[in-house]
């Protein structure tokens, strides 16, 4: 298969939250406009996989090249000046500002981000809420906040984690529409999902984590054929 | 000249009017603290020390360099608050990360350490500060006679402290901090320098202490224990107001100088400990401050 090269290559990589050590050498890429998503059950390194390309565990070694650059001894500042955002699943919206502060809180770190009419074209409810505290907000409200915030940045690279959790249905789909949007922009998706029904209807490609590790790997075409082997990974 | 409660008004309005200057000094290094607290989560026993090196400092330009007080008004705080920045990079950055109490132990062994060596050097009587020419004088307001210089140092002070909460609470380089108080890993994770962050707030409160300690120069006698004269009475203030509060930090500092001023006139006995039984009761009642959130 000819490939267009990876826009993120992460090779064994490792991390450690003080003493602990969660990632055992994990090895995956994404290639430039690809939705892939990471799956695995409770506590295996997703959200910790994430962080560790942001820069945002205590030690990490291995590889994370954006690129083709190695960014594995940058600060996690300057990883997001190289082009990455997240959208961390605890979703990160800040009490102490309101909307519009929270949305325009990322600096615009490269040319290209969304203007506010296009995020607003993708979020209405925002633009209605511009003033309110940014914890005020329903759950479903925020998480698209925390998307909402990373698209101005310019970053090429989101990083979602769990977009989806907690949330009713239509706001599900909502994201979903949301995501497919993005990715027709042109922007280039690592999402972390738990919620594998959801994932199937915008991924490209799945990995699967076990233990801090990518233990297997899937397309969307080969989906269908492995859902007893997946069952069998996500304990569903 | 009338009576009010049967106190002569030139007494009232003359306690009064002490309140609201040692209120301003309360507002401005209790403000300075809420903002190193909030951002570096250091209680910055050294301010009393910085206060007291402002205050020096402007007496030294004056006496060797001839730089008068509206000079040192503005280069002092820029000295001394890159002194804040030596130690922050030196120590506090490290430090930070753990228990509160480490800070804690640091900066009050830094300012045993400053106020030792200004004992050392000027002795402890004291030396004082002219009032500067501008400000000379007074205007007798009737019930009371207004020196110009309290004046001055009211008003500028309320407008110090009026400024440091607009540009924490309403612009964005504030909402860069209150984010990075809230959760500093995600800020970093956006882009942005936060420890570079860190480092400024550092040197800005320690700015704020130092230039309070300029406008003290011609108030108070210069000398090296003027800032743990004060230091106290601050802490008890922040602890009413609430750490990390902005808001609160600046009108309690107000507030219970006005208080501490009334009670000199209407039960003088209580007057240095006013503030210690509100703060008693304020830790009772609401331990998180009247302006703080619980955690
Ligand atoms: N800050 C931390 N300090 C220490 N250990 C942590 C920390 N965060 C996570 N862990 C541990 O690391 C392991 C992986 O956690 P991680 O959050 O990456 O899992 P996850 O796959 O995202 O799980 P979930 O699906 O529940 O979100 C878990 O065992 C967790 O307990
Ligand atoms: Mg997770």
């Amino acid at each position: 298969m000819a490939e267009t090269p990876a826009l993120l290559a992460v090779d064994t990589l490792q991390a450690w939250y003080g003493e602990s050590h969660i990632l055992h050498g994990v090895t995956f890429d994404v290639r430039a406009g690809e939705v892939v998503t990471l799956l695995g059950r409770n506590g295996v390194g997703k959200t910790t996989t994430l962080k560790s390309i942001m820069g945002m565990v205590d030690q990490r070694s291995g590889s994370v090249r954006l690129d083709g650059r190695e960014t594995i001894r940058l600060s996690s500042d300057a990883i997001a000046r190289a082009g990455i955002a997240i959208c961390p699943e605890e979703r990160g919206i800040f009490a102490s500002l309101d909307v519009r502060e929270n949305l325009l809180l990322p600096p615009q770190v490269r040319p290209g981000g969304l203007d506010l009419d296009r995020i607003f074209a993708l979020f209405p409810n925002l633009r209605e809420r511009l003033s309110s505290q940014g914890t005020k907000l329903s759950g479903g409200e925020q998480q698209m906040l925390a998307i909402a915030r990373i698209l101005r940045t310019g970053a090429r690279l989101l990083l979602l984690d769990e977009p989806t959790e907690g949330l009713a249905p239509v706001i599900i789909q909502q994201i979903g529409r949301t995501i497919g949007a993005l990715k027709a922009q042109g922007f280039t998706i690592l999402l972390v999902e738990q919620n594998f029904q959801f994932a199937a209807t915008i991924a490209d490609r799945y990995y699967v984590m076990e233990h801090g590790r990518i233990v297997d790997q899937l397309s969307n075409a080969e989906l269908k054929t492995n859902m007893g082997k997946l069952h069998d990974y996500l304990g569903v | 000249m009338f009576e009010i409660f049967g106190i002569p008004s030139q007494a009232l309005f003359g306690q009064l009017l002490i309140g609201l200057i040692n209120g301003s000094f309360y507002a401005l290094l209790s403000l300075g603290l809420a903002v190193i607290f909030g951002m570096l989560n250091i209680i910055n026993f050294a301010h009393g020390a910085q206060y007291m090196m402002g205050a020096f400092a402007a007496y030294l330009l004056l006496q060797y360099l001839g730089l008068n007080y509206w000079v040192a008004l503005i280069i002092v705080p820029v000295l001394i608050g890159a002194t804040g920045i030596v130690v922050e990079r030196l120590f506090l950055q490290y430090v930070r990360k753990l228990d509160h109490v480490y800070g804690l132990i640091l900066t009050f062994g830094l300012a045993l350490m400053i106020e030792g060596f200004f004992r050392n050097y000027f002795g402890s009587s004291g030396e004082p500060y002219q009032v500067p020419n501008l400000l000379l004088g007074g205007q007798n307001l009737g019930f009371m006679y207004l020196p110009t210089y309290r004046a001055w140092v009211i008003v500028f002070s309320a407008i110090v402290c009026f400024a440091t909460w607009f540009a924490i609470e309403r612009t964005r380089l504030g909402s860069y901090l209150r984010a990075a108080t809230e959760n500093p890993a995600l800020v970093r994770a956006f882009g942005i320098n936060v420890p570079r962050m860190v480092m400024l707030t550092y040197g800005f409160g320690v700015a704020l202490a130092a230039l309070a300690g300029v406008m003290a120069a011609p108030i108070y006698n210069v000398s090296p224990q003027m800032g743990s004269d004060i230091i106290i009475v601050v802490f008890a203030v922040v602890v009413i107001g609430g750490m990390g509060s902005i808001l609160g930090a600046i009108l309690t500092g107000f507030a219970l100088g006005i208080i501490e001023g009334l009670t000199k006139v209407f039960f003088p006995e209580a007057s240095n400990t006013v503030i210690f039984v509100i703060m008693a009761i304020v830790l009772l009642v609401r331990p998180a401050g009247l302006f703080g959130r619980t955690a």
